[in-house]
């Protein structure tokens, strides 16, 4: 870390420090997803069998499905890095609408995912999970506030690759200039990271 | 300006990457339907954690960044899971 | 303020026209000399408000019975006095204001690595005040301490949401400033200043910035959970849905112990750069200050379990958490060894900045100690929840942060303002502000030790004594307190000029910018040779 930054007295630009202000906001992301993690560990640990049974009512095919599309949208995300720094602008743009495109798709299946439970009254304060046991309403509980908030994350994403997309479009990034698609590919991972572990807690008990 | 020499990963790399990664959601899956009580969630776990490590490495980079990156993250997930562990010595004991 | 292709040479960052003229040349500035005024006088307007609710619960309790409110009134002054003196005056503390603005001169930049950022976490911050305060114009003040403990705040029928909501937002400020600075020392530090080179202030920065990081999401996403159980009727923490009200006290203090940290840190960062300049001696043990300081950011994780000895945890989470609180204990001490060894044998310059750092270690001390015997499982349960806790940690967090405030304030204030504070007015705040202090606070120890319990509008008759003692130390700590303001707001307007670059005879680097320093800061950059405390 000795090498120093030159200084104009027009730009600052140091896309090094950029990335690494993008690496200290994942860790509070990540901080902040693992305090989830922690109640989620906490109340299983001591709820065993609801949370058994609560994963039971969980689609495992939708799951994958989403497990699936969204690991891939994590690696049309870094090959378009890869493609930006080749110059590839054509190939960055195509990646990235299918990243983009993914990410659509994923929160189509989890409102399709969440409808389909509020229809049972399987939300909080529905009548349906107040007669199940305090360990499912607390699963479910867990299940709506962390698949919600990624789900917003998913929803910030989407965001950040529309004004990624424009922003090459524009010529604003290019071979030499590309950090921002850099750090929001870095957001994108973190997300696909949270889901590589919400995806077996929640749909894989048994 | 602070252009170092940056490491262009090909398409080829991500795509074994990402086999790897589908293989292992393949095998998450298939090992929830095998009985084996509570290894079930430690296999799970894992997985899960090989995933992520593949996730950090490859398709964050951190294999070719800066190291510091690295130190911060292994860091980083030492204090949480100190955090989660002297929790438990509440919930463990209770 | 980079747009601006005009020589800046020479022209203070006070004086500096930039694009916008008046006070839009400050609340929309990027200069970080700027953003750290903004905090400063942000904090004075709502310090001076939670002091009027800390002195008008003081004169409550000068008698038992209802004095000058009841139950329901005091429930919401104590909330609102934490609510405002911990998330909105001392966790951004002295990083918002000092940090801003001396740790880019202090490491030789020219601004902090994300100006525009840094910017963004005080509009952020002015935000969260806002939706902290909108309580009292829309349904009332909330009462559940500034704990919000549950499962009480999600069944208080009191207006707790724009509380908890503000401290979210409260928290994003925090974080960002955090973000920005540990950048700023990786990225901008001036060629030649490794890290063993750098400061002592920018060093508690720096771990205090990690801990910023990775503490406050804590809170964050605690304080969003109770909003939703609240509004939504989401289970988490509610015991009637199966939750554990203990869970969430896990999760507060996992962030709101290490955040004392967040409070104290710079504090000590501070006294640290203050004593060697009036010791005139390089400080002692350089390298032991900035391990112990990285090694009180790193234990201070997992000592949170202490403030919840009488909450029902198990028996060995008790053992663990009361070791872990006495091994954090040592790296404090270690400082107050350090300072004390730096003022060995040196030329003491007498003069209010050296006034405030020497009652700092003074009453820290006390702080410190008194958690000792908080931090024994035994004491513990017998004081918990008394007096005595409030009398602890208004020693720590007020005279620990607060005094390291106002020793840093008089000591850097001719360079941030350009004139010198009118120094017997100076003393005579520091004299009478410390006698009301310790008035106001060591009798709430013996009334603690008695068994006086906190946050009740009443007590029993024979708590009088030590009250009126209390209460009146009260009126004279805030007569103190509006000395020292009064004399401050005062010099920054009509105090002698100072022209001189290093008035103190400092070495560091921010006494080689311009009094008070130019837009940015340096025309070149400078070059570091040697350690920043070489005094010959």
């Amino acid at each position: 870390m000795e090498n120093h930054t030159e200084h104009t007295s027009h730009v600052h630009r140091d896309d090094e420090g950029d990335k690494m202000g993008m690496w200290l906001f994942i860790f509070t992301e990540l901080l902040l997803f693992g305090m989830l993690f922690l109640i989620y560990a906490v109340y299983r640990y001591k709820n065993p069998v609801a949370f058994q049974l609560g994963g039971n009512e969980l689609d495992v095919f939708m799951g994958t499905f989403n497990t699936v599309i969204l690991l891939i949208s994590s690696a049309t995300v870094a090959m378009s890095i890869s493609a930006i720094q080749k110059g590839n602008k054509k190939q960055a743009l195509a990646l990235l609408s299918v990243t983009l495109f993914i990410a659509v798709v994923f929160l189509v299946n989890k409102y399709f995912e969440w409808g389909a439970k509020i229809e049972y009254g399987l939300y909080p304060g529905g009548d349906a999970l107040l007669e199940l046991g305090h360990g499912t309403i607390l699963f479910f509980g867990l299940y709506y506030v962390m698949s919600g908030i990624h789900a917003l994350h998913i929803l910030i994403g989407i965001g950040l690759f529309i004004y990624v997309i424009t922003q090459i479009r524009k010529e604003k990034i290019h071979s030499t200039d590309y950090v921002w698609l850099e750090n929001t590919g870095l957001y994108w991972h973190l997300v696909d990271l949270i889901w590589i572990f919400l995806f077996p807690l929640f749909y894989l008990i048994h | 300006m602070s252009q170092e020499k940056h490491h262009i990963v090909s398409y080829t790399t991500h795509g074994i990457v990402l086999a790897v990664l589908l293989l292992l959601t393949a095998a998450s899956v298939a090992v929830t339907r095998l009985e084996m009580g509570p290894l079930n969630t430690l296999v799970a776990m894992l997985i899960a954690g090989a995933k992520a490590a593949v996730v950090l490495i490859w398709f964050m980079h951190l294999k070719f960044d800066n190291k510091l990156y690295t130190i911060f993250t292994v860091l980083v997930l030492v204090i949480f899971l100190l955090v989660m562990y002297v929790t438990f010595f509440d919930y463990s004991y209770r | 303020m980079s747009e601006t292709t005009t020589s800046t040479k020479h022209v203070s960052f006070l004086e500096y026209q930039g694009k916008y003229k008046g006070i839009l040349g400050w609340i929309l500035s990027t200069d970080h000399k700027r953003v750290g005024l903004l905090y400063l006088y942000t904090m004075l307007v709502f310090f001076s408000l939670a002091a009027i609710l800390g002195l008008l619960m003081k004169l409550q309790l000068i008698a038992p019975g209802y004095t000058i409110m009841g139950p329901q009134t005091y429930n919401a002054m104590f909330t609102v006095h934490g609510i405002i003196m911990i998330f909105i005056i001392v966790v951004p503390g002295l990083p918002a204001v000092f940090g801003n603005f001396f740790l880019p001169i202090m490491i030789g930049a020219k601004d902090v690595a994300f100006p525009k950022l840094n910017l963004a976490s005080w509009w952020i911050y002015i935000i969260g005040i806002l939706v902290v305060l909108s309580s009292q114009f829309i349904g009332g003040w909330p009462d559940t301490g500034w704990t919000f403990y549950a499962p009480y705040s999600f069944r208080t029928p009191a207006n707790v949401l724009p509380a908890l909501f503000g401290a979210f937002i409260l928290g994003f400020s925090s974080i960002l400033t955090g973000i920005n600075f540990v950048v700023t020392i990786h990225r901008m530090r001036a060629p030649g200043m490794t890290w063993f080179k750098m400061p002592l202030f920018p060093w508690t920065l720096y771990a205090t910035a990690w801990i910023q990081i990775l503490a406050t999401p804590v809170i964050g996403i605690t304080l969003l959970l109770t909003v939703m159980e609240r509004v939504l009727g989401v289970g988490i923490f509610d015991p009637a849905l199966g939750g554990d009200p203990i869970l969430y006290q896990h999760l507060f203090w996992i962030y709101s112990h290490p955040a004392v940290y967040i409070m104290i840190l710079p504090g000590m960062g501070a006294i640290s750069e203050i004593l060697p300049v009036f010791s005139r001696k390089r400080i002692y043990g350089y390298k032991a200050i900035v391990l112990s300081s990285l090694a009180i950011a790193f234990v201070g994780y997992f000592v949170w379990g202490h403030h919840m000895f009488t909450s029902g945890m198990s028996g060995r989470a008790l053992y663990a958490f009361s070791f872990l609180t006495f091994i954090v204990a040592i790296p404090s001490a270690i400082k107050v060894f350090n300072w004390v060894s730096t003022m060995y044998k040196g030329s003491l310059n007498l003069q209010t900045p050296f006034y405030w750092a020497t009652s700092f270690i003074f009453v820290f001390m006390i702080g410190g100690l008194t958690g000792l015997v908080l931090g024994s499982l035994a004491t513990n349960v017998h004081v918990h929840d008394t007096h005595f806790v409030v009398a602890h940690f208004h020693f720590i967090v007020f005279g620990g942060t607060g005094y390291a405030f106002m020793a840093a304030l008089h000591y850097w204030f001719p360079k941030m303002f350009g004139r010198m504070y009118d120094a017997t007015w100076a003393n005579t705040g520091w004299v009478v502000f410390f006698a009301g202090f310790l008035t106001l606070y060591l009798p709430m120890f013996a009334l603690g030790l008695q068994g006086m319990p906190r946050r009740y509008y009443d007590y029993l008759p024979e708590f009088h004594g030590g009250n009126i003692i209390s209460s009146l130390g009260a009126i004279l700590m805030i007569a103190g307190a509006l000395i020292i303001i009064v004399n401050l707001v005062r010099s920054s307007r009509h105090g002698v000029k100072v022209s001189d670059k290093n008035p103190w005879g400092g070495k560091t680097l921010e006494w080689e910018t311009d009094t008070p320093p130019t837009l940015e800061n340096w025309d070149e950059i400078p070059t570091v040779s040697e350690s920043p405390y070489e005094y010959k």
